[in-house]
């Protein structure tokens, strides 16, 4: 049934009971032409474009445990574009752009908010690097302003501007960023990809991969043996110990990312803040609870939950940025399993074995790029070679030295 | 999350740096580019035992290989690098 | 009621809600007094805005939340149940207008169809402008329960360590019972416990123990427990997460009680070192499922006792019992104690055991077995139950309605390492499964509901029972039946996500927000995963739960900051010079933790004048600066030497003694990691400077290297950065200005202390090394000296004739050099980059080596350092504008590269800048456009060698 507000009243008035399950869950069947593995927001906008943009409905999305489980439920939300690096910046501004266009083509509110993102500078040298920053996106054709001090005051009044240890010097600031409701991304992808005929096996665990002679010619799952020529591996901070069934080494390691969000208070912060002295940023979500987190705890993890050192910094500069804070609390934590490449820098790459792709090292900003990760997957499996605005995204790189290194981190995860 | 330091006792992860997986080896100056490229960024990434480095930053500065399981932070050994 | 309670009747406490002015006792939770008052009506409801009321007496409450305090230190969503009154409190209820009893917005619940679960992402779809300019506006104002004052939190906050044998948790029967085991076997034992005074359910409940009240048993416990020295008691402290290591995170309300804190913080973040832990935090009372269970006048029965033992309150004058265990019956008896009439017993089940029958026959309480509540109704208050069952047909006229649909043991920490409680049908509810190392749960918190249990003793306690059948949702309920009643979800809105596919218990979470509010579902969770497991022909064991995290109640952001707050977020590093420089009128910038001086400016000098006229007393005189942030290395040992070639891309080991060399060392993907200087002292005595921002890095990186890469190498590395201050004195003036001070035996003459020399020395008296090293490009020399006496040396070179100068001059002296800095170094930057490329060692093996040749690194389009300088005269330079070919549209294709460090040069005359630039050098003498579409300007510029004075070097051998 389509989603508007007239089968809303409708609905209403027969007290809901015309409602279908939002997709289906079928039978695995013995062989599809793709299957994408992982039931995240990139997996599952992967099929929905192989099916709507490249023609291919026979395909699954095959997810260990429920659609939307992973890291797509678990983030802070936020989208932007604003990128310093040409490999990066039309990327995505592609899937900005996808965003904005989102609710209307899969018939699902995902609540996307272009409320504006806000990075802070607190130097000289933080602010001449936002403006190289600011001006690689303008120069691209995507709008960013420099906000003085007292703009960025005039905005936000709330933050800390008498009595901070680094004070605000002002900021670069992406308007069209903003926040998605990110449930409504999974379940609308999957709703929207079910209807055009892919089937969706859930509680289905991939366990092997049948390669031979340097082709993949299906899936081991829990659900039974799954054949088909084209498999695109998504599966965020699960990529390693699926690369390793081909056989394969990437340049990941897995590391836990806890972020926050507070009791539920009338509207307070109306776009995404992110703090210059720190990694913090923050931004108040439609249910009024204020989303905020910083960056990895800092070492290998699969537990999906971090340590109290890592809470406390946290809140420390949650603090610094806003002293308000304080008296508002912390509801819940939680943690996700990402995939920190050894540049910061997503991989949507062919492997060695032939229709085998893979999806990954999205860090920790993949849900900004769920539909261009999607398109872009989609596109290299049904085409066999990688989409314009993902060409840079290469497992070669560490090799050739074609790095894409936004923040000169190197290979040091806590500063990506 | 805590470390026992086998010259300062047990402490708060808070005190120590991470450095990643403790079963790579240099390769020799002499060696292909290719192993330089596995060693400086391809990873095994476990899930279950991880053979690690934490360097104590905050007192005895002395780096430690740890072995800790990933999927549930269980700390199986300590010992000097 | 005039007796009885625990409350304080001599010391009355004078506090508001709404404005009214109420009193309640010293000892009364805001709810306790608000009851007293007769205030019924405290909230409304988010989505609908139905009426509530007081639901529980525990932090497990999802209706009672205030705005508490004003001003600064207004704090939404606080629980009336939690919070102690003390006089002048002020609150006010939440998300009404205009008021609470009449709120506009209450029309949201005769909308009540459309607003079901997950409505919002089946519309506000179209027109797609309208989302953000309509639809979400209202949506956002509607949301949230209190404000926010947007004020910074007037409070302090603190934290403490503490370590311990044995952790419990929860200082009811159960938890006391084993602290005193535990302590009497020697163990060093915390006790934390989230209320006030301890005593768990035995300060709620009539029990007794041993034939004696037990009152006595808990006093006599609380004051062994009190003597003992190995035994550390913390009230009001809440364990909110249990994490790797036996690390706990406990929250004591130290002053939230008190009417201002005065010097106290706030709230205390306990960091709990504990092996081994006891989970003895009890159980939380399940709410049944009924049309309008919402009204208020509805409460959990345990709640019922608790207002009416403890805190001498009637909550209402005639009651109904509605249950679906033995637990609940008991309430009869307190009630009727406090002269609470009985409206009648309904109770589910259709065979009642015998201790309630005996107990409602000895009270001569009507009895409807078999039979449910199907509707509690009265509006904003309630005033008559409707039964159904084997009763359907009667109505009961009440203002209180006690319900229980049995107990929950709270297994949330036992839960948090993802160990998932485990069903046990015997008592209907979720017992602990596979617990966080260390960690064993007693008592309530296992299921065992009985105090006999609980104590662990033979002690006699009395009759008890722990019977249940249980009862989900009563069938054929009329009106709203509330799962979760804060976020307003409904047995309806379950089955509508069970239907729309969303039958996974994590799914029907989101999907229905049920268990997201403030109360963390703890009356809400169990309940609506059983209705799930009904719907989907599931047992609530294949259902399971949903994942338990941190915090196990909400907590202050504030406390779990701490003391680092606004200018201590950080600390502030003093150069050994900084108090000599303030009094010299220097103004200071933050340089990562360090405060350096920018300039010193004289009269009303701008930044730009001070820094000009510094630029000039080095270029034309003599200055001194402090450089003391440098990172200081010392690195000795007879591999001293090997082990910096192995360090440094260039060679270190041909050094001589006394001498200096610029040093740069790669990370070992091959980019550029930090420069600096290394001085050979000795043979086997090296001293290396970093960057500022580096000198952490660098030593860890040593460290690193040395233990794991070289082991078989003998030297040693301490940091000396602290140690010692560190001042340049530049400029064609600097020997004559340094033989004023320095010990005539030390020979400074050209020869006797030649360029990139190092020697010891005595300024004024004061022990130094002399290093004869340039930044600047002036004859120049760094002068270091035991930190104490930074200030005195600084003294020292102004008397000697020498100009301050600050870090603006210090970036225009290099720039107009060349040399470059952290805006160069930048972390993706090769040595080859910055043309540096020749130093690095072509045959022997150092960090970096093999990796800085991969093709793309060698890439002759590489982005190299380029100067700049503006074609046009006053024309000044932007860092991180972008550079495009002259003629070309400023475009990314056009995009050659970026400006890296500019300033005006007062040496010259006009602004200067390094840029990294697309084929580099090849581009000398071309015109680019310098553009900063973000600032909206542009300049011309021409591209020349990066070295703007003295490209000789001449002045540097003088």
């Amino acid at each position: 049934m389509k989603f508007s507000i007239r089968s809303v009243l409708s609905q209403a008035m027969q007290g809901q009971t015309g409602w279908k399950p939002q997709w289906r869950n079928p039978e695995p069947r013995a062989e599809y032409d793709a299957i994408v593995v992982g039931g995240g927001g990139h997996g599952l906008a992967c099929a929905y474009y192989l099916a709507s943009r490249y023609g291919l409905h026979n395909i699954a999305v095959i997810e260990k445990s429920l659609v939307g489980s992973g890291n797509v439920g678990r983030n802070t939300t936020i989208v932007r574009s604003n990128y310093l690096l040409p490999g990066n910046i039309p990327f995505y501004e592609t899937s900005l752009k996808l965003w904005e266009g989102l609710e209307q083509e899969i018939n699902y509110n995902a609540m996307v908010s272009q409320r504006g993102v806000l990075n802070l500078f607190h130097s000289d040298g933080q602010r001449d690097v936002a403006i190289r920053r600011g001006n690689a996106m303008r120069l691209h054709g995507v709008h960013a302003e420099l906000l003085s001090r007292d703009e960025v005051r005039a905005r936000h009044p709330f933050l800390d501007y008498d009595n901070a240890r680094f004070p605000i010097m002002g900021g670069l600031l992406q308007q069209r960023g903003g926040t998605v409701r990110h449930d409504a991304v999974a379940w609308g992808y999957a709703r929207a990809a079910d209807k055009l005929g892919v089937d969706i096996l859930q509680n289905c665990e991939l366990t092997g991969l049948r390669i031979e002679g340097g082709r993949v010619l299906g899936a081991e799952t829990s659900r039974g043996y799954i054949a088909a020529r084209k498999i695109g591996l998504s599966v965020a901070g699960n990529s390693s110990r699926v690369a390793a069934m081909a056989g394969m080494r990437l340049p990941v390691e897995s590391h836990v990312l806890t972020a926050f969000v507070s009791e539920g208070i009338k509207p307070l912060l109306h776009s995404v803040i992110t703090f210059g002295a720190g990694h913090f940023y923050i931004s108040q979500s439609d249910k009024g609870g204020l989303v905020f987190g910083a960056s990895v705890d800092g070492y290998n993890s699969y537990a999906q939950r971090g340590n109290l050192p890592c809470v406390e910094d946290t809140c420390e500069e949650a603090m610094a940025l806003m002293p308000a804070l304080g008296r508002l609390r912390m509801l819940r934590s939680w943690g996700g399993i990402m995939d920190m490449t050894m540049d910061g820098s997503p991989i949507i790459d062919r492997t060695p074995v032939e229709g085998l792709y893979l999806n990954g090292g999205w860090c920790i900003g993949g849900f900004k790029a769920t539909p261009a990760a999607g398109l872009c997957l989609a596109h290299l499996m049904a085409r066999d070679e990688p989409h314009e605005v993902a060409r840079a995204y290469r497992l070669d790189r560490f090799a050739t030295g074609r790095l894409l290194d936004e923040t000169g981190g190197g290979t040091n995860m806590a500063l990506h | 999350m805590r470390l026992t330091c086998p010259f300062c006792g047990n402490r708060s992860i808070a005190e120590f740096s991470y450095y990643g997986d403790a079963t790579l080896t240099r390769p020799g100056s002499n060696a292909e580019q290719s192993a330089w490229v596995d060693y400086v960024y391809m990873r095994d990434n476990p899930a279950g035992p991880h053979s690690e480095f934490w360097y104590h930053e905050a007192a005895c500065r002395q780096v430690l290989r740890v072995e800790r399981d990933t999927r549930t932070h269980t700390i199986l050994s300590v010992q000097t690098a | 009621m005039a007796e009885g309670g625990l409350i304080d009747r001599t010391r009355p406490v004078r506090f508001s809600f709404d404005g009214a002015q109420l009193i309640g006792y010293a000892g009364d939770t805001l709810a306790a007094a608000l009851l007293a008052n007769g205030v019924r009506l405290v909230g409304r409801s988010f989505k609908y805005h139905r009426p509530r009321g007081i639901l529980s007496a525990g932090p497990e409450e999802p209706n009672a939340l205030v705005e508490l305090r004003e001003g600064a230190a207004r704090e939404p969503n606080t629980r009336a149940t939690v919070a102690e009154i003390f006089d002048g409190l002020v609150c006010r209820s939440q998300n009404r207008f205009p008021s609470l009893g009449f709120d506009l917005m209450s029309v949201a619940g005769a909308l009540g169809p459309i607003f079901a679960a997950g409505f919002y992402y089946k519309t506000f779809m179209w027109p797609a402008a309208f989302w953000e300019r309509v639809y979400e506006p209202l949506i956002r104002r509607a949301a949230g329960l209190g404000r926010a004052s947007g004020l910074p939190d007037p409070d302090c906050y603190d934290k403490q360590s503490a370590f311990a044998d044995l952790l419990v948790i929860g200082a009811g029967p159960a938890g006391l019972s084993a602290a005193l085991q535990a302590a009497r076997a020697g163990d060093r034992v915390i006790l934390a416990e989230q209320d006030l005074a301890l005593g768990g359910r035995l300060l709620a409940d009539r029990r007794t123990i041993g034939g004696k009240p037990a009152s006595v048993w808990l006093a006599d416990t609380e004051a062994e427990l009190r003597a003992a020295d190995n035994v550390r008691i913390l009230t009001r402290t809440t364990i909110t997460g249990v994490y790797d290591g036996g690390t706990y995170a406990g929250i004591e309300r130290v002053a939230d009680h008190l009417a201002s804190a005065g010097g106290l913080p706030r709230q205390r973040l306990w960091r709990i070192v504990a092996p081994r832990a006891v989970l003895a935090t009890g159980a939380i009372e399940r709410p049944l499922v009924f049309g309008g269970n919402d009204t208020p006048g509805v409460m959990l029965a345990g709640a019922v006792r608790t207002y009416l033992n403890r805190f001498a309150v009637k909550p209402g004058t005639r009651a109904v019992v509605f249950c679906n265990n033995d637990d609940a019956a008991t309430t009869i008896t307190d009630l009727l104690a406090a002269g609470v009439e009985i409206a009648g017993l309904v109770d589910s089940r259709s065979e009642l055991p015998e201790p309630v029958r005996e107990l409602v026959a000895s009270h001569r309480v009507k009895v409807f077995a078999n039979a449910t509540v199907l509707e509690a109704s009265g509006g904003k208050s309630l005033k008559r139950v409707s039964l159904g069952g084997q009763a359907q047909g009667t109505t009961l006229a009440c203002d209180l309605l006690a319900m229980s649909g049995g107990w929950n043991p709270a297994v949330h920490l036992g839960s948090q390492h993802g160990g998932k409680p485990v069903w046990s049908e015997r008592i209907a509810a979720f017992v602990p499964g596979p617990m966080p190392p260390g960690m064993q749960a007693v008592g309530a918190a296992a299921g065992q509901f009985l105090l006999a249990e609980a104590l662990g003793t033979q002690a006699a306690v009395g009759a008890e029972t722990d019977a249940i059948t249980p009862l989900w949702q009563v069938p054929g309920t009329r009106g709203k039946a509330f799962v979760d009643v804060q976020n307003d979800v409904t047995a309806s809105d379950v089955s509508l996500a069970a239907r729309e596919g969303f039958t996974a218990v994590e799914h029907l979470k989101r999907y229905t927000t049920l268990g997201m509010a403030t109360d963390q579902g703890k009356t809400s969770n169990v309940t609506g995963l059983a209705l799930l497991a009904a719907l989907t022909n599931r047992t609530i064991a294949q259902t399971g739960t949903t994942i338990f995290r941190p915090p196990y109640t909400p907590v202050a952001i504030g406390a779990l900051a701490g003391a680092h707050r606004g200018p201590h977020y950080r600390p502030t590093r003093r150069t050994p010079g900084h108090d000599w420089a303030a009094r010299h009128g220097a103004q200071f910038i933050e340089a990562g933790e360090w405060l350096r001086a920018t300039h010193f400016p004289r009269g009303g000098e701008t930044l730009q004048d001070a820094t000009n006229r510094e630029v000039r007393s080095v270029r034309q005189a003599c200055g001194f600066c402090d450089v003391s942030t440098l990172g200081k290395i010392d690195v000795q040992g007879p591999d001293a030497a090997a082990f910096l070639d192995f360090i440094y891309a260039n060679t270190i080991s041909t050094l001589a003694p006394g001498r200096a060399r610029y040093g740069i060392m790669l990370r070992e993907d091959g980019v550029v990691f930090d420069d600096g200087t290394v001085t050979r002292l000795r043979p086997a005595h090296f001293l290396l400077t970093t960057s500022t921002a580096n000198a952490a890095p660098v030593l860890r990186h040593l460290d690193v290297c040395r233990q794991i890469l070289k082991p078989g190498l003998d030297l040693c590395i301490e940091p000396v950065t602290d140690q010692w201050a560190q001042f340049a004195l530049a400029g064609p003036q600097a020997r004559r200005i340094l033989a004023i001070s320095v010990d005539p035996a030390t020979d400074i003459s050209d020869a006797g202390l030649p360029f990139m020399g190092a020697v010891a020395a005595t300024i004024a008296g004061i022990p130094a090394r002399l290093f004869r090293i340039s930044f600047s490009g002036e004859l120049a020399y760094e002068i270091a000296v035991p930190a104490a006496q930074g200030g005195a040396l600084a003294s020292v070179l102004l008397e000697a004739g020498a100009a301050p100068y600050g870090l603006e001059a210090l970036n225009v002296l290099r720039l107009e050099k060349g040399h470059v800095a952290g805006a160069e170094l930048n972390g993706q930057t090769t040595a080859a980059d910055l043309g540096l490329g020749r130093l690095l060692k072509k045959r022997q093996d150092f960090v970096g080596r093999a990796l800085s040749q991969r093709p793309a690194l060698l890439d002759q389009e590489r982005q190299t350092l380029v100067g700049l300088r503006p074609r046009a005269v006053g024309r000044g330079l932007q860092a991180g504008a972008h550079l495009i070919p002259a003629g070309r549209q400023a475009t990314a294709e056009n995009d050659y590269g970026h400006v890296t460090s500019a300033a005006f040069s007062a040496t010259l005359g006009h602004a200067i800048g390094l840029a990294l630039l697309r084929g580099g050098a090849r581009h000398a003498g071309q015109v680019f456009r310098a553009v900063s579409p973000l600032q909206g300007s542009e300049t011309e510029v021409e591209i020349v060698a990066p070295v703007f004075h003295h490209p000789g070097g001449h002045a540097l051998h003088a």
